[in-house]
């Protein structure tokens, strides 16, 4: 591949329109500059600090640690940023990007709505236009989100192709930007599609495991024994992963969504029963069938319904240097409600498939061992789907 | 000369597309049939796929009619192979890189030629990605052909310079479908283009009237249809053909006129 750019192993790649690729040679040439910027750096970490609330805590979830009985186990706070979820870390070093690039309108596709709240919420405040594009499925499942996105100035686009959830929102978002480049910045949610985007947003991500890294430092005088994330495209995960791969003592788990299980069709498990495939502009796995359709994925979680993974995860999947589980609807809602009780703490159903894993490692380690499982953000907006699925009717 | 060439040997080209098995196999046969008997001089047959992004609503609706039709790959070898026993029209495939990927891009490639598919147009590989597939096509005669954009500008004469078959002009922003005008300067890219390669270039994206047809035609080699044929399958069904054929024969009057 010898004009290919964003390789990760033989993952990633720009497998776009010919209409698109002067647009992400264009973001490529500029995150180039702006990230080795000392002001554009400088104004980042200040909205970061002073607008989102970084650094998030590290908590250690002493209730938990004592019931599982094992390894101590940490939580990585990403749940208290501004906005509730860790999407907020990318959509500020991409909207100030735009913002630096000339650009006046940000588009973006959203799952659980997170990504799309972030993104509101930062058009919000730089004075930038704001579209997302969000599967008919999800706007049901995530009606609370929906409304956010409006009331911060968002005009939240229904796309109703397909399985009507985050794949289509992504392709329903890719078709816009084609159709609109000259003002447009697509701020894309995952460390997924084409070159530079997995870079980037993993770059911008990775601000969680620098202060992880920093702060079990200082609580522990050691570094973590696994790192535990929920993976879709996989942006939370990376960023947790990141400044842990070169440390080989470090276990990193990503906790993919099993759905009903992978033994089922209803699954979004793509490293469980996906292939290697090119989709939405990269090379990856991908759950598809025989011929290359992709699937119809399913899962409980909206952000993590998701056919394919990052070309990063991928590649560290490759070389085993990261580990990639299972994890189903019931076991993420057990978790969902376990974290509730035991800690206090509601964690998004996303970041509960990571709790749940955590739950079955920490007791098979020892208690001088420690865990970091990454909150990637919080579970107001996943209470009523979950009471729906303990049978529970919620009308507000 | 590559087959495609003589597609482009006797005046201005018109070039239809239609997705394989919308509404089913049977009429994208007759269809093809049709569309060859009333002056097509290239044929672009769609293989359907899951999630195609470069395509607006009208062929997004005919992808999904043909899967849940039960369209495959296979399949569509098949529908070629019984094709060339009669129709001599060059014809290419339009599909996305995973369908052709997945299958195994090597067999993938070495089917086309055997059953006698000229070229490929994979709208999700650029430039900077034609190795994934190039050297195969090139092993076995099948020609990749190049896209370029209004967006293009500095790139058209890299794209240009390594094309083969034809060069497909993408008329405007956005997906396909149906304009009602075209404000590019296609001009101006078709100069751009001519300054790098002896290839042809035709038109495509957006155009569905004799008049857009001709005008086309005369800044290019020839015009691309794709929706509008897929609006009269979806309209039609199955007793859509005989409506395929008048368009095609009066948008091939068109373009004999540019």
């Amino acid at each position: 591949m010898t004009n290919s750019k964003g390789r990760f192993g033989i993952h990633g790649g720009q497998y776009i329109p010919e209409t698109l690729m002067n647009a992400v040679q264009e973001l490529e040439t500029a995150y180039g500059h702006y990230k080795d910027d000392p002001d554009f750096q400088a104004e980042l970490t200040g909205l970061l600090n002073d607008y989102a609330g970084r650094p998030s805590r590290l908590y250690f979830a002493g209730k938990v640690t004592a019931d599982l009985g094992g390894a101590k186990v940490y939580l990585k706070r990403e749940d208290l940023n501004h906005t509730g979820a860790h999407k907020i870390n990318n959509v500020l070093g991409q909207a100030l990007l735009a913002k630096k690039m000339g650009k006046t309108r940000l588009i973006a596709e959203t799952g659980a709505g997170q990504h799309g709240v972030a993104t509101a919420t930062a058009a919000a405040l730089m004075g930038m236009e704001c579209v997302v594009f969000m599967g008919e499925e999800d706007t049901k499942r995530q009606a609370l989100n929906v409304y956010r996105m409006r009331l911060l100035g968002a005009e939240v686009i229904p796309v109703t192709t397909g399985t009507g959830t985050l794949k289509d929102a992504c392709s329903a978002a890719f078709r816009e930007w084609t159709n609109r480049i000259a003002d447009t910045h697509y701020c894309l949610g995952s460390v997924m599609g084409p070159h530079p985007f997995p870079t980037m947003v993993r770059d911008f991500q990775s601000v969680i495991s620098r202060e992880i890294k920093a702060q079990l430092m200082e609580k522990e005088g050691r570094l973590p024994d696994a790192v535990i994330a929920c993976v879709g495209g996989g942006s939370n995960a990376i960023g947790a992963f990141y400044h842990f791969i070169g440390d080989p003592s470090v276990r990193l788990i990503g906790c993919e969504a099993a759905g009903r299980g992978v033994d089922t069709a209803e699954t979004a498990a793509t490293i469980a029963t996906g292939r290697l495939g090119i989709f939405h502009g990269m090379k990856s796995y991908f759950c598809q069938d025989e011929y290359g359709q992709i699937a119809p994925v399913y899962s409980i979680s909206a952000g993590l319904d998701y056919p394919g993974i990052g070309p990063e995860h991928a590649h560290l999947h490759d070389t085993g240097r990261a580990e990639y589980v299972p994890v189903t609807d019931e076991e993420a809602v057990e978790a969902f409600e376990y974290l509730s009780r035991m800690e206090g703490i509601i964690p998004a159903i996303e970041s509960a498939h990571a709790v749940a894993y955590a739950r079955k490692l920490a007791p098979a380690m020892g208690r001088d061992q420690i865990i970091v499982v990454n909150i990637s953000g919080r579970g107001d907006k996943d209470c009523a789907a979950i009471a729906r699925y303990r049978g529970e009717d919620l009308h507000e | 000369m590559s087959n495609i060439a003589k597609a482009f040997a006797n005046g201005k080209a018109f070039i239809p597309f239609v997705t394989c098995g919308d509404p089913d196999l049977e009429t994208t046969a007759k269809a093809v049939r049709a569309m060859a008997g009333a002056g097509a001089d290239l044929i672009e047959l769609g293989i359907p796929f899951s999630d195609p992004t470069a395509e607006g609503p009208v062929i997004q609706a005919a992808n999904v009619r043909a899967l849940s039709a039960g369209a495959t790959t296979d399949k569509i070898f098949d529908l070629v192979r019984d094709l060339r026993r009669d129709v001599t029209v060059p014809m290419v495939f339009m599909t996305y890189a995973n369908v052709v990927f997945s299958y195994g891009s090597e067999k993938f490639i070495a089917a086309c030629a055997e059953i006698g598919i000229d070229g490929l147009i994979l709208p999700d590989i650029p430039y900077e990605e034609k190795d994934e597939f190039d050297p195969i096509c090139k092993r076995y005669g099948v020609d990749l052909i190049s896209m370029v954009a209004p967006t293009s500008k500095d790139r058209i004469a890299t794209v240009a310079k390594e094309a083969s078959g034809f060069i497909y002009v993408v008329s405007s922003l956005g997906v396909t479908g149906v304009r009602s005008e075209i404000t590019t300067d296609i001009g101006a890219m078709v100069r751009l283009i001519r300054a790098s390669s002896s290839l042809p270039c035709a038109v495509g994206f957006g155009i569905s009237t004799p008049e857009q047809a001709k005008k086309m035609a005369g800044l290019s080699d020839g015009a691309i249809v794709g929706s509008a044929i897929v609006r009269l399958l979806a309209q039609y069904g199955r007793e859509a053909v005989p409506h395929v054929a008048e368009y095609v024969k009066s948008m091939k009057d068109a373009v004999r006129q540019a």
